[in-house]
């Protein structure tokens, strides 16, 4: 039986996607964002083991709810560090019926990934975590953004729909200049529907502090409502939707 | 009978308000955006309500009783709350929020509860009820059995009607509208005249029903004039549809106090007298609207005189004047009109209220336009609830119906309901455990259950057990009722409502049961892990121990929902099998009101790990907490109980922080219908709804006067938060909030 580790289900997501959503949140990731608010999603060698079949039996048992938009979101974690295992999954959603959507910070773009994405995601939701790549470094743990923009090219080349997603951090992603700069990168993208801004918050805290990890943001305080209005004026010169998440 | 203008149809020739709705209703199919704000005389009255309910709150809970007066549909002279401004008249005494006794319940809860408020029984009034008239809690203790008062003392049978009112009765309170009370009286007189011998029993009591319901209508035509009222006659216009209505209901809240005294379905009714005085050009929408909001306004203002007792199962002083509306027909054409979208503006007009129970009849195929503006209403108001009207309609029948107390089908004017409170089934599980002792007193309540072999619980021999005491406190709770609804009759028969239903309805009995959740997780631990049970010197379990993990209802895992769907199958049959006092149909729910508190306070603790004396989960609901795949896979696990095997209602409170349902207030509307759809797609039956803060509510509990008006669905029906006592309270703050993003 083909399985996937899983860390845990969210039946009622509203925030990953359109509608309302199963989020199927996986287990494992290679970025280590300082702000990561599920970093119990990080290790590798965690998370629950559930089979294919049983995912698919309880998306199905939510299809009522997904309404019009509604569907299935795969997070993380890294999702698509389980792209081959995912292809099945979506495979048989889309069998269904269901709309698919994967949550990724666009690190991999393996073969496996490929065809997942390009035959099976209806949506990609790219996390930039900085335009820069100094910052991108930072924040992630020393990974290149080159890798996120390759993966942002790639989907625009599909022709398939995608929304970028951006944590809101005061003091280190919300810089007027950089947050230009992301606009014009993308400016251009006819695939982009839409570019979400998460608000910053600290509610994953203590989950690094049960793993025995430093939170190093600890004195960043959340957005003010004027640092998210500025920052969705400044992205809106450049993206037909901006939203607040 | 006269038309007046309207399209003819069999209710011409009998009683039938069902085909005078099909006949002539207008559906309406868009959104919002017609309805108007409350006028100024509204404000006005509104305002002097606002007033005297603050007084109600500060002088604990109640603003006056009347000492002297037996209530009764004509004992009082008029009463208003701001004459000129009122379109809309009548008052249950003559005075606001005062409140009346009704002793034929019981006339001890009424001395009670008039000397808990420092006053006391006129002496007359006492030496009446205590020397010369029986009371219906008379009767039914005069015979109980033994066996019935301990199930009842030790809290295995809990909340039974019989020292109050039995409610559950809905009148067709339209039927004063449009036929007028001339015209009823000589309906009745007909049945009368049918109803010849031969004389046994039941044509006695019948013959003797019909009478009493012919004098109540009399009465009526009485309590009319005292308003100017010419209730003899049908309502001519729009005003008089709605007036004629509520004072048909306001007959039946003088006359009775039941725990739950519901309208039933009248606002698409009134549409149809409002329409047509709209198109004739007779009235504007703010009159339209003014009709609603003060009938509305005067539906919140019922009271009933209750002693702090009751506070403990029915908290937070509700009058379950439960108001169903939407719904679909059955030739396929939608209920729902512009009086429904109406009668949801008044929580707008009025600000949120606990009071009337308004409930949507959920359909499919609902107008996008109203389920968008019932979504709207929950997000802002959380005063509303839900039901599954593709269900019903197709279960029950009819498409005429309303719901009694708090999630109940009843057919409108052809049946009513004996109200059976419940039954404590997680302390039913434990007799299994406990060789059919009580748990915490050590009496011997079901004779014939083996104890317990083994180390570790065995599922097996517990479910084998666990039948045996099913099928005994069926027998008993069958008994009790019989008793309860034979003296009800007898000594407290609702004369007035009765005369505007027909002659002989079909009846339901309503059982019902507490902790659900707390059986199904109890029996998938014993089922999937190993456990243990800890007893004291006499044997009985006093706590568990649970090796691994187990299967939790409320998380769309078949191995735990199928337990919870059989228990009840297995327990609604049990009760099925018995026969009921004057033929009355058994049904079952799974429902607690606010009695989960109190259920949980007398139960030892369980196998599942709840620790003895903590609350249950309301209604149907799993367990908090342990609901940990998100709120689809919770309502899921719900949805599985077969609506066949609980048609008395299946009860589940969704309650979820703003955020968590959507990013903003446009998501948050279509995603609440999403889910509402969705929810019911899967044949579920009734849902709370509500969208609340946490920290308003820990705010509300520490300053109560800043939220007079903050609404909170309960089990089956809302309640004005501050009213509830602080234990409730920290309850239902306790309670799963849907809060993950
Ligand atoms: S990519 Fe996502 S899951 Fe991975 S560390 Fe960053 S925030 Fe956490």
């Amino acid at each position: 039986m083909e399985s996937l580790s899983v860390h845990s289900i969210e039946s009622f997501g509203t925030h990953d996607g359109p509608g309302v959503r199963m989020i199927i949140f996986t287990q494992g990731c290679k970025f280590k964002c300082l702000y990561c608010h599920n970093p119990d999603t990080i290790p590798m060698d965690k998370g629950t083991k559930y089979e294919l079949e049983d995912l698919v039996r309880r998306a199905i048992n939510m299809k009522g709810y997904f309404g019009k938009l509604g569907g299935v979101t795969v997070s993380g974690g890294e999702p698509l560090i389980h792209s081959k295992g995912l292809i099945p999954l979506f495979k048989r959603l889309k069998g269904e019926g269901i709309h698919t959507n994967i949550d990724t910070n666009g690190r991999i773009l393996n073969a496996h990934t490929k065809e997942l994405i390009d035959n099976y995601a209806d949506l990609v939701m790219l996390d930039i975590k900085h335009i820069n790549n100094e910052w991108h470094k930072k924040i992630t743990g020393g990974h290149e953004v080159t890798y996120p923009l390759r993966f942002a090219e790639h989907r625009e080349a599909s022709g398939k729909p995608m929304w970028i997603r951006y944590v809101l951090v005061p003091g280190w992603t919300d810089q007027p200049e950089y947050l230009h700069e992301l606009g014009n990168h993308f400016k251009d993208y006819q695939t982009i529907e839409k570019i979400e801004i998460q608000p910053y918050h600290q509610l994953g805290v203590h989950k690094w502090e049960s793993l025995g990890w430093k939170y190093q943001l600890s004195d960043v305080e959340e957005n003010s409502d004027e640092q998210l209005l500025k920052a969705k004026e400044i992205l809106s010169e450049y993206f037909k939707e901006v939203k607040v998440n | 009978m006269s038309n007046r203008g309207f399209k003819n149809g069999n209710w011409n020739e009998s009683i039938n308000v069902r085909n005078f709705v099909i006949q002539n209703i207008t559906p309406y199919e868009e959104d919002d955006s017609f309805l108007q704000g409350p006028t100024d005389r509204t404000k006005r009255l509104w305002d002097v309500c606002r007033v005297a309910l603050k007084e109600e709150r500060q002088n604990n809970g109640v603003r006056a009783i009347d000492t002297e007066i037996v209530s009764t549909i004509n004992a009082f002279g008029a009463g208003y709350i701001q004459k000129e401004d009122e379109v809309i008249v009548g008052l249950q005494t003559d005075m606001l929020l005062k409140r009346a006794m009704k002793p034929y319940g019981g006339y001890n809860v009424v001395a009670k509860a008039v000397s808990e408020h420092g006053l006391e029984v006129d002496p007359k009034v006492k030496e009446i009820f205590t020397k010369y008239a029986k009371t219906h809690n008379d009767g039914v203790f005069d015979v109980y059995t033994k066996e019935i008062r301990k199930f009842r003392s030790l809290g295995f049978l809990t909340g039974l009607p019989d020292n109050y009112a039995r409610g559950r009765v809905i009148g067709d309170y339209r039927r004063l509208a449009l036929y007028g009370i001339d015209a009823l009286i000589q309906a009745k007189q007909q049945d009368m005249d049918g109803l010849v011998g031969p004389m046994d029993d039941s044509r006695i009591r019948v013959r003797e029903e019909v009478a009493e319901q012919i004098k109540a209508l009399r009465e009526m035509i009485e309590m009319g004039k005292r308003y100017g009222l010419e209730l003899n006659r049908p309502a001519n216009n729009a005003q008089e549809a709605v007036q004629w209505t509520y004072m048909a209901y306001l007959a039946a809240v003088k006359e009775q106090d039941g725990a739950a005294m519901s309208l039933g379905n009248v606002s698409s009714f009134l549409d149809i007298f409002i329409q047509k005085d709209l198109v004739e050009g007779t009235i504007t929408e703010a009159d339209a609207q003014e009709y609603i909001d003060q009938f509305v306004m005067k539906l919140r203002m019922v009271r009933h005189l209750r002693m702090d007792a009751y506070e403990q199962i029915f908290a937070g002083d509700p009058t379950w004047v439960t108001e169903s509306i939407g719904g679909m027909l059955a030739d396929g054409r939608t209920k729902v009109t512009k009086t429904s979208f109406r009668f949801l503006q008044t929580l707008y007009n009025l600000g949120p209220s606990p009071e009337p129970n308004i409930t949507i009849l959920w359909s499919q195929n609902l107008p996008e336009g109203f389920k968008r503006f019932c979504s709207k209403v929950s997000i802002d108001t959380s005063s509303i609830q839900y039901e599954n009207d593709d269900l019903m309609r197709e279960n029950r029948c009819s498409d005429d119906y309303g719901i009694a107390c708090c999630v109940s089908f009843q057919e409108i004017g052809k049946q009513i309901q004996f109200f059976g409170a419940r039954t404590n089934l997680a302390k039913t599980l434990l007799l299994a455990l406990n060789g059919g002792r009580c748990e915490n007193t050590n009496t011997l309540m079901v004779p014939g259950i083996k104890e317990l072999e083994g180390e570790y619980l065995d599922y097996n021999q517990v479910i084998e057990n666990f039948k045996i005491a099913m099928h005994t406190v069926a027998r008993v709770y069958n008994e009790s009722m019989n008793i309860i609804h034979y003296m009800h009759d007898r000594y407290y028969y609702e004369k007035g409502q009765m005369a505007l239903v027909d002659t002989n309805p079909k009846i339901n009995i309503a059982y019902g049961i507490a902790g659900l959740s707390i059986i199904a997780d109890s029996l998938s631990a014993i089922k999937h892990t190993k456990v243990k049970a800890i007893r004291n010197e006499d044997g009985l379990t006093v706590d568990f121990t649970i090796e691994g993990e187990f299967p939790k209802y409320g998380n769309d895992d078949d191995r735990v929902d199928d337990i919870a769907r059989k228990v009840v199958n297995h327990f609604n049959n049990e009760l099925k099998a018995i026969k009921v006092y004057k033929d009355a149909d058994p049904t079952l729910s799974v429902l607690t009101i606010t009695s989960n508190v109190v259920y949980g306070k007398k139960t030892g603790a369980t196998p599942d790990g709840r620790g003895a004396g903590v609350p249950f989960a309301p209604g149907a609901n799993p367990m908090h907490g342990r609901d940990t795949h998100g709120a689809i896979a919770s309502l899921n696990s719900v949805a599985k109980i077969d609506y066949k095997d609980s048609q008395d209602g299946i009860s589940n409170t969704f309650s979820i922080v703003p955020k968590s349902l959507g990013a903003d207030r446009k998501d948050r509307i279509v995603n609440l219908v999403a889910t509402l759809d969705g929810y019911f797609g899967r044949k579920a039956h009734h849902l709370n709804v509500n969208v609340l803060n946490r920290e308003t509510l820990l705010d509300a509990m520490e300053n109560p006067e800043e939220y007079p008006q903050l609404t909170i669905r309960v089990s089956g029906y809302a309640v004005n938060f501050t009213r509830l006592s602080r234990e409730q309270q920290q309850e239902v703050i306790s309670r799963s909030f849907h809060d993950k993003m």
